[in-house]
């Protein structure tokens, strides 16, 4: 092999650059979060947890596009209380704290989606006297 | 043969390292852009398209432009510019990448772009302009690279690549057709609202690309010994002076129908361009001494051109005409078209547009990555003719 | 429940086409989320197959559509100016408006301008003074042949079939104002940075904007999905200042006001088919 001399170090220096996550993490998965639980201490969601977990985005989609597009401001039913689909009309009426619900998954995950840059958490809300 | 691009005289290498700190000043300044958002720039609720947009506009015209020596190569078989079509094929590749920089720049959530790819809407001519800008982008690349690869060998480019070398005329009049489309199908914008903007969009289109492409020809004789010839040079000055007439022409037919019908909606904006317009007793003409300029430069050239001696005998002077009519093409459809089209706003109010300096920066820094993009590919054409003459 | 909406709508469409349907339904949304608890849009259940599917569904069935209009009787404003005024407030309270408070970044939905400016190819020479003096009420035309949702490169705009209102989805819209170079009755605002800090006050039942992204007045969609009025007219509640409801159902209370009273549309010679008018 010619350049024998450059091509493997740069070889080496290669891998140990694209695995630097994996061994700067000392080779351990960071622990899983726990998102918690509403405040309220609402048991049921509209779908089972484990949807929800895989799912929770789609939804949101579906219900953005229901709401603004399709005109189809259908209400969710949840042990007999009723919702208007939207992130802020249904998911944040029992996930009231986003910062131990929200943030908490999408932090570890490393996912920054852009639902607050527009809609208001309830905290936010009253940072600035939310009315009604 | 993008090795070519790897070996060079200091000249070449100060040249783009002069370019590169301004694309430098142009990436730092859209960082700032990007984290505030557009209010960084001079634009407003009324002038709601300023630098970024009109540069866009201008750029496709230099792009398009590049037809005028692909047409009569390869459909008239005019054999003087078998030297340098290939320069108007790259030209328009540094171009297009300017105008698609262009459009990120003006976007106000970038990381969305590619919404006009998921969601496509045939009722928008962004989505056309999309398709032709990406692709005669393409046909570009392709068709400049095979030509070049089968020059370099020696041998007859592949029977195909005609096909795409076709295709890409009448791409590159409909890249200049569907951007002056953006414009002239809007209610209620009555500078832009005439159906002259397609033709004069091509006219000033084929006088701006051609003479950068002469200008670019002077540059290289002196720093790269490539010599493009005589009789092609003399023929795209003969291109150039009849764009630039047309266009002149059409410029005069927009005045004439807006000052003649007197119809308020046909003069304001030409008014605002030329002369000024008064509102409320304020007199709004930021635009006024460049569209006099363009005017002077405009006609100084055509002058110039018009005069055998400038053209064929004296470099400096043919330089300096091609300069002057590019200029006055930039500024005619690099500022003013597209400024004037929001004074006044459809209430009837005014609102002047100064660009930012983080905007100015940015905009800089783009033309400095097509001038980038430009010379990289430029060199790789004149390796190649010097490695054929050896 | 999907599919068996679409199905319903079918054959409400039909009936109807056939004659055989119900009176137009006097609707100000084709939806009321909610509707019963609040215990509006009763008697709206005229459609005979309509009641059995419940609230959600039946609001769809008007196959010619509604289209959403709005009255202003400049009369009562130029009486009573604070009308407007009022009007615009509940409007930027209701929907998290920033108050940027300069020419170049401002954002607004409803506001108010001169008749010159609001009609700009109507003759104002020698306007009656309390006219020529007065402000009017701008706001978003709701076309019902918009240019902007022509112009829009990913349909962030768009026109609601159901009621015709022309609306944004934020989500989607690419701020490149297109739209805005569309318009041509200056409707339309674009977030030149995060508004967030402008807005004085949050209505918690509506979202902000982010920066980057276009604006403009949505006829109260939201309320209306609620049985509420829009804001505006809300507002002036029982002056008539602003007249709201239904374009097509001549049994509405706005075109019981258009069958009387002369009116005026801003630029209709551009065939935008503008949906809002004004009685001067």
């Amino acid at each position: 092999m010619y350049n024998k001399g450059t091509i493997i170090p740069g070889l080496i220096i290669f891998v140990l650059f694209v695995t630097f996550p994996i061994w700067f993490n000392g080779l351990k998965a960071a622990p899983a979060p726990k998102p918690e639980l509403p405040p309220g201490g609402e048991k049921k969601c509209i779908e089972s947890v484990e949807y929800m977990r895989a799912n929770h985005m789609q939804v949101l989609n579906q219900w953005r596009d229901n709401v603004l597009r399709d005109d189809k401001r259908t209400v969710v039913e949840v042990e007999g209380k009723k919702y208007r689909k939207g992130l802020q009309q249904a998911c944040m009426q029992c996930h009231s704290n986003k910062e131990k619900f929200c943030d908490n998954c999408h932090t570890f995950a490393a996912v920054t989606p852009y639902c607050w840059d527009c809609h208001l958490t309830p905290k936010e809300a009253a940072s600035k006297e939310g009315t009604r | 043969m993008i090795e070519k691009t790897l070996k060079g005289k200091p000249a070449y290498w100060i040249w783009l390292a002069f370019l590169g700190m301004f694309m430098a000043i142009g990436a730092f300044c859209y960082s700032r852009q990007f984290l505030f958002g557009l209010g960084m720039t001079g634009m407003s609720r009324d002038v709601s398209w300023g630098l970024y947009i009109s540069q866009f506009t201008f750029l496709v015209g230099v792009a398009a432009g590049g037809v005028m020596l692909v047409l009569p190569y390869y459909i008239h078989d005019f054999k003087e510019f078998g030297k340098i079509t290939i320069l108007g094929e790259f030209l328009a590749i540094a171009a297009i990448s300017m105008c698609l920089l262009f459009i990120m720049a003006d976007l106000g959530q970038p990381l969305r772009a590619l919404n006009v790819v998921f969601h496509p809407t045939p009722s928008s001519m962004l989505f056309y302009d999309m398709i032709v800008l990406n692709g005669y982008l393409f046909l570009n690349i392709l068709c400049g690279w095979v030509i070049l690869t089968a020059e370099r060998k020696g041998i007859h480019p592949p029977k195909w690549i005609y096909f795409f070398v076709y295709l890409s005329i009448p791409f590159a009049v409909s890249i200049h057709t569907v951007t002056a489309m953006l414009y002239c199908g809007l209610p209620g914008r009555h500078f832009w609202l005439s159906a002259i903007i397609a033709p004069r969009f091509l006219a000033s289109a084929f006088a701006a690309g051609p003479a950068l492409i002469i200008l670019a020809c002077l540059v290289l004789k002196r720093v790269a010994n490539f010599d493009a010839g005589k009789k092609a040079m003399d023929k795209l000055v003969t291109i150039i002076m009849y764009a630039a007439l047309l266009n002149t022409f059409f410029v005069f037919l927009e005045v004439f129908v807006g000052y003649y019908s007197n119809i308020p909606g046909h003069k304001h904006s030409i008014e605002y361009l030329f002369f000024g317009l008064e509102h409320h007793g304020h007199v709004y003409d930021n635009l006024v001494p460049f569209m006099w300029t363009s005017v002077i430069l405009n006609f100084g050239a055509l002058g110039l051109f018009a005069w055998p001696y400038a053209r064929k005998k004296n470099e400096f002077l043919l330089g300096l005409s091609c300069v002057m009519i590019f200029f006055a093409l930039w500024i005619d459809k690099g500022l003013g078209f597209v400024f004037a089209g929001f004074v006044p706003n459809p209430l009837e109010e005014i609102t002047e547009y100064i660009p930012t300096a983080n905007e100015l920066g940015i905009t800089l820094g783009i033309w400095a990555t097509g001038f980038f993009i430009l010379t990289l590919l430029y060199k790789i054409v004149i390796g190649c003719e010097h490695e054929m003459e050896h | 429940m999907d599919t068996q909406r679409r199905k319903f709508l079918k054959i409400a469409g039909a009936s109807v086409l056939a004659g055989i349907g119900a009176p137009a339904i006097i609707k100000l949304s084709a939806s009321t989320a909610l509707a019963s608890d609040h215990g509006v849009a009763a008697g709206a259940h005229g459609a005979p197959a309509g009641a059995a599917h419940g609230a959600a569904a039946h609001v769809e069935a008007v196959p010619q559509g509604v289209r959403l209009g709005m009255v202003i009787d400049m009369r009562k404003i130029i009486e009573q100016p604070v009308l407007l005024d009022n009007a615009i407030t509940a409007c930027n309270e209701a929907h998290n408006i920033p108050q940027i408070g300069n020419r170049k970044s401002e954002i607004k939905w409803i506001w108010k301008a001169p008749f010159e400016n609001v009609f700009p190819g109507e003759s104002n020479y020698h306007l009656a003074k309390n006219v020529e003096k007065s402000d009017f009420a701008v706001l978003c035309n709701h076309c019902d042949d918009p240019p902007c949702v022509r112009a829009c490169p990913t349909q962030a705009t768009f026109k609601v079939k159901e009621n015709g209102i022309v609306a944004m989805d934020f989500h989607r819209c690419i701020g490149c104002r297109f739209c805005m170079a569309a318009c041509p009755y200056g409707a339309r605002s674009f977030n030149w940075e995060d508004p967030r800090p402008y807005i004085k006050k949050y209505n918690n039942q509506f979202p902000s904007r982010m920066r980057g992204v276009v604006e403009k007045c949505n006829f109260c969609g939201e309320r209306l999905a609620l049985g509420q009025e829009p804001a505006c007219v809300e507002a002036c509640k029982g002056t008539g200042a602003i007249v709201f409801g239904d374009l097509n159902d001549a049994q509405s209370e706005i075109r019981q006001v258009l069958d009387k009273e002369f009116t005026i549309q801003r630029n209709t010679s551009l065939g935008t088919k503008p949906s809002v008018f004004y009685i001067v």
